[in-house]
């Protein structure tokens, strides 16, 4: 039988504190048994085929207290250096005196999760919908549902700033946040994730997005939590006529981290963009997982992943397509490519496109390599020392994906974040490494 | 002492032996011309003189400046002023060619002796030498190579040769994909770097680059060997016989 760590134990303890109607007692109990009935997932199961989350179990991480305790500061140099709105979360709660959201312009409101339970506990309840299927990290994640960020923007409000939502891991505890996105007609907002802290907790994210007709969402998150962490999330958005959706992530940190986008395309015309880069060293296993399912026909998603393996370290692209009988026109891409720096490292990748409707374009691709000879002797014949010859091509290759990012200043911080793990790989093996196998990233 | 000595120089490729005992001896200021059918080995030499990976040497010696060229990496050479301006530039996407070009300036600057340039400095010394080229400011800063029109591709290896300064320049069959609006500007480029204390080896296919980037001395590469050597008036002879009294079998 699967395993289920301590979770299932602790919920007893840990559920009546953490507030709401009785109907929302009801939907954490429905989040428990989903989740006791599916366990922690391993490759067992088809949606997490090179992911095994058991040895989370062995663990017993401890839940995160329900009250904020003593505030952890928000480390400046590791989150994401994004001028905004700010609202920071210690161990998935919202720490006010940390936030920044003075100046929201009318129509953007943003409030706690913890705090919309207590103020009106059924539309919480409402919002949060019904347990998934399939998803046992988002029902565990109801289970323990009891704060998270809140964000709303009325009909056609633009949000001035990134709004950045920063969340610290203050030690080695497991925790459960969950964000509410809704975007009223015409409404744009940019939101920052930034994903940080200390060593060897659990955090299980569940992001909401619903964007109603012609609304625009850029969502870029960084994921540079600590080294020994297990961090997964799973961003759900409904996308309906219209609407925009560009996510990018950024994987820097973490011993297991996943990222998954389902993404449902409910009507005509929608745009529905998903980028990634996931920079991967030492042991770390870096999952990004989408499902993009194109209900209506006469939108566009596109994806590119990219990562860069070094060390012992292992990447994973899973990429799925579902296009349904009705939804003519689709256009839909997806690439991922892998820079592979040691012979140790690994990617692994399952595309797949599921297509019942005939008149679409759809493709995929997805290419492993290591570093090219051909430009490596170029930038060399110029008098380009092999070290920095091999840093500019690695930083060329990553600095790429970065062009997905449509945010100028966001796109900058990122590739700030970039510079940073290159010079710390160079400063940990104090030398370059020519690598050994010839063959080219197709 | 000459600039650059090649003395039975042997190499071989994937096992297979491509030159088979070059002598050849280049002095500053000069410049020559390589001529020969595909697959004589023109490409491999420039190669072997440059340092590639793979072009394994298995006899001879090169002597440039009267020291073991041989026995510095690719970019040592660059530095020690050697210059190959590719055949086929490899196309790098990421690399903005302005970033490319300052690290590679800044690298031989600090090699030579002289302070590396600050970006001002630097985009003033590019803008004026790549205006020569008919190279603007949006083709400087686009990643290097990618998307470049054949043209713009050689012109972009002539921009980097003028950058560079190099006291060798090797340029392999710079003409090729070239039309003549596009060889003329190059031919341009590379004429104004001619100088006393620099030399070049032009290897070419066709005679027609001999026109305008007129060469001291001619050699024929025959069969991985200098088959024949001449004056200039050797590539118009070759123009009107063509290759076909060096194709037969090696001796």
């Amino acid at each position: 039988m699967a395993s289920t760590g301590a979770f299932v134990e602790q919920f007893a303890a840990v559920e009546p504190t953490l507030g709401g109607s009785t109907g929302l007692h009801a939907l954490r109990a429905v989040g428990l048994a989903r989740f006791r009935a599916a366990g922690l997932p391993t490759p067992a199961v088809e949606a997490w085929k090179y992911t095994n989350l058991e040895p989370l179990a062995a663990l017993g991480l401890a839940p995160a207290a329900t009250a904020p305790g003593a505030s952890t500061r928000v480390p400046e140099a590791a989150v994401a250096a994004v001028d905004g709105h700010r609202i920071v979360l210690v161990d998935g709660r919202v720490d006010r005196a940390q936030s920044a959201l003075d100046g929201l312009p009318r129509g953007v409101t943003v409030e706690s999760l913890a705090a919309l339970i207590a103020r009106d506990p059924a539309a919480a309840e409402a919002e949060l919908g019904p347990v998934p299927d399939g998803l046992p990290l988002v029902a565990l994640n109801t289970a323990f549902v009891g704060d998270g960020v809140v964000l709303r923007l009325a009909r056609g409000v633009v949000l001035d700033k990134p709004l950045h939502v920063i969340s610290i891991a203050s030690g080695p505890l497991a925790f459960h946040p969950r964000h509410l996105i809704r975007l009223a007609p015409g409404a744009s907002a940019t939101v920052v994730e930034s994903h940080v802290g200390a060593a060897g907790g659990f955090a299980n994210v569940v992001i909401d997005v619903a964007l109603d007709a012609g609304a625009a969402l850029r969502h870029y998150t960084l994921q540079n939590q600590g080294n020994e962490t297990f961090h997964v999330a799973a961003v759900r958005a409904t996308l309906a006529a219209r609407a925009d959706y560009q996510g990018f992530v950024l994987h820097q940190g973490g011993r297991l981290a996943r990222h998954e986008l389902v993404a449902t395309i409910a009507g005509e015309g929608v745009e529905c963009r998903m980028a990634g880069l996931s920079l991967i060293a030492g042991s770390q296993h870096v999952d990004n997982t989408t499902f993009v399912d194109h209900v209506v026909g006469a939108s566009r998603s596109r994806q590119l992943f990219k990562a860069v393996i070094d060390d012992a370290g292992r990447g994973v692209f899973q990429g799925r397509v579902m296009v349904r009988p009705d939804a003519q026109k689709t256009d839909a891409h997806q690439l991922s490519r892998a820079l592979l720096l040691s012979r140790k490292a690994e990617m692994d990748g399952k595309p797949e496109l599921e297509i019942y409707a005939d008149d679409v374009r759809c493709s995929h691709g997805a290419a492993v390599g290591s570093l090219d000879q051909e430009p490596m002797f170029y930038l060399m014949s110029r008098g380009i020392d092999a070290a920095t010859a091999y840093r500019m091509l690695v930083e060329a290759f990553a600095v790429e994906a970065l062009d997905e990012i449509a945010d100028a200043a966001v796109r900058q911080a990122f590739g700030a974040r970039v510079g940073n793990w290159l010079a710390d790989r160079r400063a940990q093996e104090g030398r370059a490494r020519l690598s050994p196998a010839a063959s080219g990233v197709a | 002492m000459a600039l650059l000595e090649i003395t039975n120089l042997h190499a071989a490729v994937d096992g297979r032996e491509i030159l088979k005992g070059i002598d050849l001896t280049l002095d500053a200021g000069e410049v020559h011309a390589i001529m020969g059918p595909n697959g004589s080995g023109k490409s491999t030499l420039s190669y072997v003189l440059a340092g590639r990976d793979g072009y394994e040497v298995t006899e001879g010696r090169v002597l440039y400046k009267g020291h073991d060229l041989l026995a510095l990496t690719a970019d040592a050479r660059a530095r020690a002023g050697l210059f190959l301006a590719f055949q086929y530039p490899v196309e790098i996407p990421g690399v903005a060619g302005t970033t490319f070009l300052k690290t590679a300036l800044n690298a031989v600057r600090k090699e030579r002796g002289e302070g590396e340039l600050d970006a001002m400095q630097f985009l003033k010394f590019v803008r004026a030498k790549a205006k020569r080229l008919d190279i603007g400011d949006e083709m400087l800063k686009r990643a290097l190579n990618v998307g470049f029109s054949g043209g713009e591709k050689k012109r972009n290896e002539v921009l980097q040769m003028a950058v560079l300064e190099p006291t060798l320049a090797v340029l392999d069959e710079t003409d090729s994909g070239l039309d003549i609006d596009a060889l003329k500007i190059v031919a341009d480029g590379v004429n104004a770097l001619r100088a006393p204390e620099r030399a070049m080896l032009v290897i070419t296919h066709y005679q027609r680059l001999l026109d305008y980037i007129v060469p001291d001395r001619v050699h024929v590469l025959a069969h991985g060997r200098i088959a024949k050597s001449g004056g200039k008036e050797l590539a118009l002879e070759l123009e009107r016989k063509g290759y076909a009294e060096f194709l037969g079998e090696a001796a």
